[in-house]
């Protein structure tokens, strides 16, 4: 209890000067993280998370496992692996871009490059493998960028998330900037991240239920009743932005990618489930 | 001394005359009153609030029930519906003034409706 009360004074703090912020390791901030949906949900086991608003509401839990014996991203998922396997027209693959042939590596994604200086998402790195092949980028929100990457997320289901922050001071640049702008209010509604995801998950906002922090891009990319296709993470990052009517930012912006960096790393240990549903 | 009398009188009159004036709603005034409340493009506070015969309505915050009771200074749940974050720095719900999200008149309809809850 106490620590829940520290964490939200200090999101109190970090409302009115965001810099305070710094400080504290990324480490610190995922342990009290954890600790402060531990004691939030203490019979949600910390596994769950990745499951968001499944892992707290029996009913949308049942309505979720009625969809699994056809989930509806399997055709997708199919398409992915078609389109990874396919060679360029200079007939290398993706796999010759990536660690491991791109098979089972999702859970380090993303990572902060040391010598470019920025966060490498998924995204990005199968868009400059295509450049780097000669090949046109694809869009960043949907369609077949969405199609590889939950393929890539497929083959690496239940590893466990193990996002670094090096000991290099741009990167912890970047991630102190993703968790400023989790905490950032924003927008003519005036929200932040934060005011949904951390002080009010397993709440109704309206039709909603609002899930935590902790395990929330672990699903993705993600589909969407709503949107009744597949999306990236930063799609649904514009369509938060949109909500609480702030100006979304461009996907694979430098912004979304550290905000992707920061939540990704506060999710370290739980495992990959994407691609996965969501209302 | 009787100029300034005169004066201070004046001054009242003036000051009544354009402060504050509030006068009982009509029925126009409350249904409007509702109709922005619900409307989810003005003050959709059924996204947050349980209230009246509100249908899907969310609970963040809390129920808008006796309102009469919890805010018997007009002037003050006016304010706080301007701008919560004066009040409670880490409250979720939207400066409805300061961002111009309604008007000054659109929260003075909705508090004649909050009234009869």
């Amino acid at each position: 209890m106490l620590k829940a009360k520290v964490i939200l004074v200090a999101i109190g703090v970090a409302l009115a000067v965001p810099q305070v912020q710094a400080g504290s390791t990324p480490e610190e901030d995922r342990k009290e993280t954890v600790e402060y949906f531990k004691q939030m949900f203490p019979d949600v086991a910390i596994e769950e998370f990745v499951n968001g608003q499944y892992a707290l509401d029996e009913d949308r839990r049942k309505q979720w496992a009625s969809m699994q014996d056809f989930p509806p991203y399997e055709f997708a998922v199919a398409e992915g692996k078609v389109m990874f396997e396919t060679p360029f027209a200079n007939g290398k693959t993706y796999a010759s871009c990536f660690a491991n042939n791109g098979i089972g590596i999702r859970q380090n994604y993303p990572y902060f490059d040391t010598v470019k200086n920025e966060v490498i998402t998924l995204e990005l790195a199968i868009n400059r493998c295509r450049e780097a092949n000669g090949e046109p980028p694809l869009g960043w929100k949907k369609g077949p960028i969405a199609s590889i990457s939950a393929y890539m997320a497929s083959t690496s289901q239940g590893k466990p998330f193990d996002i670094k922050v090096p000991d290099d001071a741009e990167a912890q640049v970047a991630y102190q900037d993703g968790k400023e702008f989790y905490y950032s209010r924003r927008g003519q509604l005036n929200f932040s991240c934060a005011s949904c995801h951390v002080q009010n998950p397993g709440k109704w906002i309206r039709a909603d239920l609002l899930s935590p922090t902790l395990g929330q891009p672990a699903n993705f990319p993600v589909h969407r009743s709503k949107w009744g296709e597949l999306g990236t993470l930063h799609r649904r990052f514009a369509g938060c932005n949109n909500n609480v009517r702030a100006e979304p930012l461009p996907a694979q912006s430098e912004e979304y990618r550290n905000l992707e960096y920061f939540l990704t790393y506060m999710s370290n240990g739980l495992p990959v489930v994407g691609p996965a549903t969501r209302p | 001394m009787r100029q300034g009398l005169i004066f201070v009188c004046l001054t009242t009159l003036a000051l009544s005359a354009t402060g504050p004036v509030f006068a009982e709603p009509t029925q126009a005034d409350i249904d409007r009153g509702k109709e922005l409340a619900f409307s989810r493009t003005d003050g959709n506070c059924l996204a947050c609030h349980q209230m009246d015969d509100g249908k899907l309505t969310g609970n963040i915050g809390p129920e808008l029930v006796g309102m009469k009771s919890r805010f018997p200074d007009r002037e003050i749940l006016f304010k706080r519906i301007w701008d919560e974050t004066q009040f409670n720095p880490v409250t979720v719900m939207p400066p409805f003034g300061r961002h111009m999200i309604l008007s000054e008149q659109e929260i003075n309809r909705i508090m004649d409706y909050l009234y009869t809850l």
